[in-house]
């Protein structure tokens, strides 16, 4: 499974579908209740941020290997606004939708490996990865 | 042109008239629907075709009466359109024996309506679908927020599955009508049911205790596991002085003291639970 699954994030359905194949992917990969748990919170957030933020997106699914390492491989991208100041976008309690803030933050520490792309009216893509221990 | 197609397709409306009862028994053989539906739509055809072939809404009623039954009996789209499009082929065998280039040539146009109406079949048979979807989703909304009374006094709602905004609202609204209904002060908020604790889930649980604050009462969250009380941490999320407890039995027995009710068990080995001074 090096390629993967895409999902298309267009509602709150499609949120619980990401999380499912999330919960589904961790649970193949071998990944420890907690970690299962943190990634499918994580997958949660960033699926939920393409649609609230990015007007809806995609997010693909893959599992990963690093020698005898595997790990889960999460990538979301919207064609949304983008974030201009990705700095002040990863500070606990930042919000500009009502929510609590601590979704991107919170995801980044969730995670083993946090990787955000984003401009200005050129969307916005977060990469994240969770090994298994 | 327009002559040859005119002619073309009355030869096929002649054909539809008097091969009626061949074509229906064939019709109704490869699509094994029942005679009656059958004849009805092809009459309602029969007479929208005499009358021009312009007014097809007698069809496109029957159709979608059709497709709704099958889609509620749980037929596939494909079987039910099939239904539709068998009639090309109980047609072709009455064009066939004919020959003639009318016929053949009237085929086509035919074959074109017989097209849209099984389309049509399509469309009508997905909406019905989708329709019985939205009454079973919000059936379940329904069904799956109970407010159920532990104790005089003691209301919980256990929650199971995924908490969206919909669904909160629900919760809470119930919540607090219990709240009032039953006079209870103390409420369990039970997520044992809840896979993932994000800070949508969060947020919305947090307003609900907040809510019922409000209405005086006592708000404990109760059912989290250590991977969510884990995650809970990693997130940052801060559930303030609202009491959290591991297992429902706990936020049970912490209402329980709050309220000064005292526990005692048969065998004369007394557990007695003191009030708080509050």
């Amino acid at each position: 499974m090096t390629g993967g699954s895409e999902l298309p994030i267009a509602s709150n359905a499609d949120v619980v579908l990401v999380r499912q194949q999330v919960r589904s992917a961790a649970l193949e990969v071998g990944l420890s209740l907690v970690d299962q748990t943190k990634v499918v919170t994580a997958a949660s957030e960033l699926a939920r941020n393409a649609l609230v933020y990015g007007g809806g997106g995609m997010a693909r699914v893959e599992i990963v290997e690093n020698g005898p390492r595997k790990g889960l491989k999460l990538v979301f991208s919207d064609e949304g606004p983008g974030i201009a100041d990705v700095e002040q976008a990863l500070t606990d309690g930042w919000t500009t939708g009502g929510g609590l803030g601590l979704g991107l933050s919170g995801s980044r520490r969730l995670v083993d490996e946090f990787d955000l792309v984003s401009a200005p009216s050129k969307g916005t893509t977060v990469t994240v990865t969770k090994w298994a221990r | 042109m327009t002559v040859d197609a005119d002619v073309a397709r009355r030869r096929i409306e002649e054909l539809l008239r008097t091969n009626e009862e061949q074509i229906l028994r064939r019709w109704t053989l490869i699509t094994k629907a029942t005679p009656e539906e059958l004849t009805d739509l092809y009459q309602a055809l029969n007479r929208a075709l005499d009358s021009g072939g312009e007014d097809l809404a007698d069809v496109r009623g029957l159709l979608a009466e059709l497709s709704r039954s099958r889609a509620r009996q749980g037929f596939t789209p494909s079987e039910t359109s099939r239904a539709v499009f068998g009639l090309k082929e109980a047609l072709y065998e009455v064009v066939e024996e004919d020959g003639g280039a009318d016929a053949l040539r009237g085929f086509i146009w035919f074959s074109r309506l017989i097209d849209d109406l099984g389309l049509f079949t399509f469309e009508t048979y997905a909406t019905a679908r989708e329709k019985i979807i939205l009454d079973q989703a919000e059936q379940l909304l329904e069904l799956s927020t109970p407010v159920v009374k532990l104790w005089e006094g003691i209301v919980a709602v256990p929650l199971v599955g995924t908490l969206d905004s919909a669904r909160t609202q629900v919760v809470m609204e119930k919540l607090l009508q219990t709240l009032v209904d039953t006079g209870a002060e103390h409420a369990v908020i039970d997520i044992t049911g809840v896979p993932a604790v994000d800070t949508q889930v969060a947020q919305h649980l947090l307003k609900a205790v907040v809510a019922a604050r409000l209405m005086g009462a006592e708000c404990v969250i109760s059912g989290i596991r250590p991977q969510i009380a884990h995650t809970i941490v990693t997130l940052g999320i801060e559930f303030g002085d609202i009491v959290t407890k591991a297992s429902l039995a706990d936020a049970l027995a912490h209402a329980l003291r709050r309220s000064g009710v005292q526990v005692s068990t048969p065998r004369g080995t007394r557990i007695s639970v003191r009030t708080e001074d509050a």
